[in-house]
């Protein structure tokens, strides 16, 4: 009989993967619910007995999108799966807890030493070095410690954590239970935002299933589902809304390494953070650290999005150059109309133009354009984009999302979009670019968290006006 | 009477778990479709919370509404990935033919529309919702009764 793997994943199935598994199914094959690959354009992406179909819309025309044997496609063939090895491949609670079972015997110095080794930085935003954090949670003395992951993927352009939770949740599970065994945490608890239904119940599922298999005798796994806030992306507003409250952020220090949940030890940390540990730990941290370019080791989730024609995930090392990513692998704008800009990094990223596409996507070299690489997403436009509008929508955005605790980010935002509305009626031109400058000036000095001290990164670069 | 009953089951069955006033709204969400004064009222006794203190959480959430919402939820993503895939004519165009702006309700609640801020299909824009159902590339014809 046939087998064939069938994504269960939310695009795939917006795109009509339920009825085919169904229709597959009525047709006698043995049908493997498993996770997607990422390839957006692609999708839904049948494989059948090892051979790649997609984007399938009728099973009667199959070899009309015949894409040959999966593991030679060149969009994933040429990537560098660390985190995403496993996702796509089969049924995603199929999982055999051998290795992890053995991991777990090392030593918690052992472990943190590896993941010094191995360069691992945030993959959330920050970018911060993830072993300061592992020590400085193993090393404060408390009550209880907790692990705390963010998947409160809020960033127009991501989709790495909904793919990893819905696709291999296990990963996940693996890099918490390795996170707590190193850290001395025995309880974690995924953060997830409300817009993610099926990665929240495929991860229920999980969660159920290392019960089964005994893997959660000595640690508590939770899932608590947000409520539609961005700013509960930022870590300190996340620990606020898991307390029950208002998101509202706390000021730093202490960190929350240090007093985080319920003012204790908290290893916070992204989705994709917690899943490059299984493969750090599998090829020893020295090996991960040669992946990369300088102090931007391994491998980075990227994801390719808005107007662009090969849309996607793509796992590859850091360094290669923005161009390689929307031209090569993205192939342009899926309007066909020339390429406009990328915003690179999130809604508080740069808006990046023709002369910034030769700049290695690492954490340094996005920073000296004043930019940041965020959670990986680059959101690609054609040449109809408005940069005033986009601006506009900065602040906008800032103005929706502020937490409200702090007046640079709560007042200056909506002084920053009336501002723009007054820019692009044309009052008082040179004027108001000096009152967004300023404005600029002191949400970026002032403000408690990212979400005020970047909302001058996208503004400024729209506009056109620096520093 | 009995439904508030049934709501303060609801409730009470949070007590204990991490981040329960905000379960606990967002159990009150699914069965109610909004939330009341009533229920405000349940959720602070429960958890020995001032109503201020509630109103502040279900005011700081989107998720949470304390007006009812339409039959058909339209919720279309206003984000930059869909901005560059076409959302904001999108939005015109539903809008217009609803005679609704984001955020409002029709008289008759047979349709709210709403703005989201990215649903996670960023490479397939505009991306929209329809009560629970998810649409890649939605069209206005998609997303119309």
């Amino acid at each position: 009989m046939s087998r064939a793997l069938v994504p269960s994943e939310t695009l795939a199935n917006a795109l009509g993967a339920n009825e085919l598994a169904r229709e597959l199914e009525a047709r006698g094959y043995e049908v493997v619910r498993s996770g997607g690959f990422g390839l957006a354009w692609l999708e839904p992406m049948l494989v059948i007995d090892g051979q790649a179909y997609g984007p399938v819309r009728d099973l009667d025309a199959l070899e009309e999108v015949a894409l040959g044997p999966v593991d030679e496609i060149p969009a994933i063939a040429r990537q560098r799966r660390i985190v995403f090895d496993r996702c796509g491949r089969g049924d995603p609670m199929d999982y055999d807890p051998a290795w992890l079972l053995d991991q777990l015997q090392r030593s918690p110095r052992e472990i943190i030493a590896e993941i010094r080794a191995s360069g691992l930085r945030g993959r959330g935003g920050a970018g911060f070095p993830a072993h300061i954090k592992w020590q400085t949670v193993h090393d404060t003395p408390a009550p209880r410690k907790y692990i705390v992951v963010n998947a409160d993927e809020g960033d127009s352009g991501t989709f790495a954590d909904r793919l990893i939770m819905e696709g291999d949740p296990f990963r996940l599970i693996e890099g918490m239970l390795l996170a707590g065994h190193a850290t001395g945490a025995d309880k974690g608890i995924v953060y997830l935002r409300s817009e993610y239904p099926l990665a929240a119940q495929i991860f229920a599922q999980a969660i159920a299933k290392a019960r089964e298999l005994g893997l959660l005798e000595n640690f508590v796994m939770e899932l608590f589902i947000g409520a539609g806030a961005y700013i509960c992306g930022e870590e300190t507003s996340l620990l606020e809304s898991l307390e029950g409250k208002r998101g509202e952020v706390r000021t730093k220090p202490p960190v929350p390494a240090v007093a985080g949940l319920f003012r204790q030890p908290t290893l916070v940390h992204n989705v994709i953070s917690l899943c490059s540990v299984p493969g750090i730990l599998k090829m020893s941290g020295a090996a991960y650290a040669e992946i990369g370019v300088g102090l931007s080791t391994g491998s980075m989730t990227f994801q390719l999005a808005g107007n662009i024609q090969r849309g996607g995930l793509y796992e590859l090392p850091f360094g290669l150059s923005i161009r390689e990513l929307v031209e090569d692998w993205g192939g342009g704008t899926r309007s066909g109309r020339p390429f406009g800009a990328v915003q690179v990094g999130g809604p508080l990223g740069a808006y990046l133009f023709e002369e910034d596409l030769d700049t290695p996507l690492t954490y340094e070299a996005t920073a000296q354009l004043g930019a940041g690489i965020g959670h990986g997403g680059l959101v690609v436009f054609d040449d109809t984009m408005d940069r005033m509008q986009q601006a506009h929508f900065a602040f906008a955005f800032c103005a929706h999302e502020s937490c409200g605790k702090c007046t640079p980010c709560r007042i200056g935002a909506v002084r920053g979009k009336e501002t723009v509305e007054a820019l692009a009626a044309g009052e008082y031109t040179e004027d108001k670019i000096a009152v967004i400058t300023e404005l600029c000036d002191v949400m970026e000095e002032a403000s408690l968290c990212q979400m005020g001290g970047m909302t001058p990164i996208p503004v400024r670069s729209a506009l056109g006006i620096g520093k | 009477m009995g439904n508030d009953s049934a709501i303060h089951e609801l409730v009470s069955a949070c007590v204990g778990q991490t981040g329960a006033p905000i379960t606990a709204l967002r159990k009150i969400m699914a069965a109610h479709g909004h939330i009341t004064d009533g229920h405000v009222g349940i959720v602070a006794d429960v958890f020995n919370l001032s109503r201020a203190d509630v109103r502040g959480i279900i005011s700081f959430y989107s998720d949470f509404s304390t007006t009812p919402r339409g039959r058909r939820h339209i919720r279309i993503c206003q984000a930059e990935a869909c901005q560059a895939a076409g959302c904001r004519g999108l939005t015109r165009e539903v809008s217009e033919a609803l005679g609704l702006g984001l955020g409002e309700t029709s008289e008759d609640l047979a349709v709210s529309l709403e703005g989201v801020y990215c649903l996670g299909l960023c490479a397939s824009g505009p991306s929209a919702m329809v009560n629970e159902r998810i649409i890649a590339h939605a069209t206005c014809e998609d997303l119309l009764p």
